[in-house]
């Protein structure tokens, strides 16, 4: 199948250090991470002639946001044809998705893409902030959910997964296989935060934090910074590194834009997504050799696996029950840097960088055995959703 | 009697019928007065027939819980925990739903399926609508 996706690769990746406080500004580590991804793709910093990023400067709780284009433009005076940065659009890889489509036009030939947390520096030792708590009144569409001290996505995605419990009789036993398997391959992450291995009693036993989720179905805030060089195919062949093709993009939003008025709860804009992703490609889900499946909650990675057809629609508690399909010599390897459960929140361009890795064989002690040959990704919760297919280049 | 700590909407033109409905202990949602279609959160236009006369009607305040989640996590001080947020689908059409507060029932006690019925939380002008076991 011919599209314009085969006319961009992934030339570079880079990350800043990851950690728990590194009481460094966001800029700085993206600049960190901005020059290791430049450097990896055997560019100069004259080359880049595009940026863009999630979700632009300001807004969301502190730390969530990172450097907007403009800051980090002009930090490294870059000459841009083309720069974009915005919340809007499919989750957080919408920035990668911009920066393909600049690509395959033709306006730019390599877009710096970044996005930069600083969420555990920034708010501190606190817990984490509620999206809205403590102001006297809320307007736009949070104020359907803040007034019920909804006060965050865990509250809402809480409701999909407890109707997909009820409905398809999923377990928190299954569910906890997700991060219990993550947690194996973290101990194989040297970045990864957390490495100790988990038990399902360590899991079960954890604090409640909103039913059916415990504290281990969330990810970890951290600070850090990734960055990726979305290339013209021109130049692949000339990168220091294998690039990675990319062989097409799930952009779909189907049904309604809501966290709450979705009209499936047991799945959520990753559906449309998927299916327009495979929309636009010959590959089938049996092809994929690896999956970065984005787990900013546990469900969230549940829902993605039945979204993109690894396992029908409901069966995602039997599939992960035992851990095997899921772990770096099953079936389909899953989130194999340990995912943000484990290897912190990086807010999806961690999996996007982990692909890649895993594409080029880069991954040490976590390497996925046998040659991967094709990875999927995937970004978002609620009507947040973005997938890509990736291929190794050759 | 002083109700607990909420944050309250900013009440406009669009939603003012919404938030103050609960003053005569009456739900009403936006419907669309060419094929009857509820539509929730109010907007401009019927999205099954694209209408534009609409109107708040009053529903019998009977529900169902669609899905809830028992929140532990202390997201604000001034709050108690643990209590139950709650999805529930309005009586009188399939897709009407609410994320809402369940109150009048312990959290071990929440069961999805089980009949509901709304009641207000009074925060003058503001009226919360929540729901309770009917």
């Amino acid at each position: 199948m011919t599209s314009y996706e085969n006319r961009v690769v992934i030339s570079g990746i880079g990350q800043s250090a990851v950690g728990r406080r590194l009481n460094r500004s966001a800029i700085d580590l993206t600049v960190d991470a901005a020059l290791a991804a430049v450097a990896d793709a055997g560019l100069t910093v004259a080359d880049i002639d595009g940026i863009a990023t999630y979700p632009g400067a300001g807004g969301g709780p502190a730390g969530f946001a990172g450097p907007g284009t403009p800051e980090v433009q002009d930090a490294l005076r870059l000459r841009v044809n083309w720069h974009a940065g915005g919340i809007e659009g499919p989750a957080q890889m919408s920035a990668v998705i911009n920066a393909s489509m600049a690509v395959g036009t033709g306006l730019a030939r390599h877009v710096l893409c970044y996005r930069t947390v600083t969420e555990a520096t920034e708010q501190g030792g606190g817990g984490r902030s509620g999206i809205g708590a403590g102001i006297p009144k809320i307007g736009g569409t949070l104020q359907w959910t803040i007034p019920f001290r909804a006060y965050s996505a865990a509250c809402w995605l809480a409701l999909n997964a407890q109707r997909h419990f009820h409905q398809f009789g999923t377990t928190r036993e299954q569910l906890g296989m997700i991060p219990i398997t993550q947690r194996r391959h973290a101990g194989l992450n040297p970045k990864a935060i957390y490495r100790d291995p988990m038990t399902l009693e360590d899991y079960l036993s954890a604090r409640m934090v909103t039913t059916p989720f415990g504290l281990y179905d969330c990810d970890a805030p951290v600070d850090g910074s990734t960055a990726l060089i979305v290339s013209t195919a021109d130049y692949a062949p000339d990168t220091p590194r294998p690039a990675a093709r990319l062989e097409a993009v799930g952009t779909a939003l189907r049904g309604r834009p809501s966290w709450d008025q979705f009209d499936d709860m047991t799945t959520m804009a990753a559906r449309d997504a998927a299916a327009s992703m495979w929309e636009r490609t010959d590959l089938r889900p049996t092809d994929v050799d690896v999956a970065e499946l984005y787990d900013g909650f546990s469900f969230l990675t549940m829902c993605w696996l039945e979204a993109l057809g690894f396992c029908g629609h409901g069966e995602g508690g039997p599939f992960v029950e035992d851990g095997r399909r899921i772990s770096l010599d099953g079936e389909l390897p899953l989130n194999t840097h340990g995912g943000q459960l484990s290897a912190g929140r990086l807010h999806g361009f961690g999996h996007i960088h982990e692909a890649v890795t895993q594409l080029r064989g880069d991954g040490g002690d976590r390497q996925v055995p046998g040659q991967v040959e094709i990875a999927a990704v995937a970004n978002g919760g609620g009507p947040l959703a973005g997938c890509l297919l990736l291929s190794r280049w050759r | 009697m002083t109700e607990p700590f909420r944050v309250l909407p900013h009440i406009g033109p669009d939603n003012q019928f919404f938030w103050t409905s609960g003053r005569d202990g009456v739900l009403r949602f936006l419907r669309c007065r060419g094929c009857g279609y509820f539509i929730h959160p109010p907007g401009p236009i019927c999205p099954r027939c694209l209408e534009r006369d609409l109107s708040p009607e009053p529903v019998s305040g009977r529900a169902t819980l669609f899905s809830f989640t028992v929140n532990h996590q202390k997201w604000s001080p001034d709050i108690e925990e643990p209590y139950v947020i709650a999805l529930v689908q309005v009586e009188e059409q399939d897709d009407l739903r609410l994320t809402t507060n369940l109150v009048n029932v312990e959290p071990d006690e929440v069961r999805i399926g089980m009949p509901l019925r709304v009641v207000f939380e009074d925060h003058d002008p503001v009226f919360v609508p929540l729901f309770e076991p009917a």
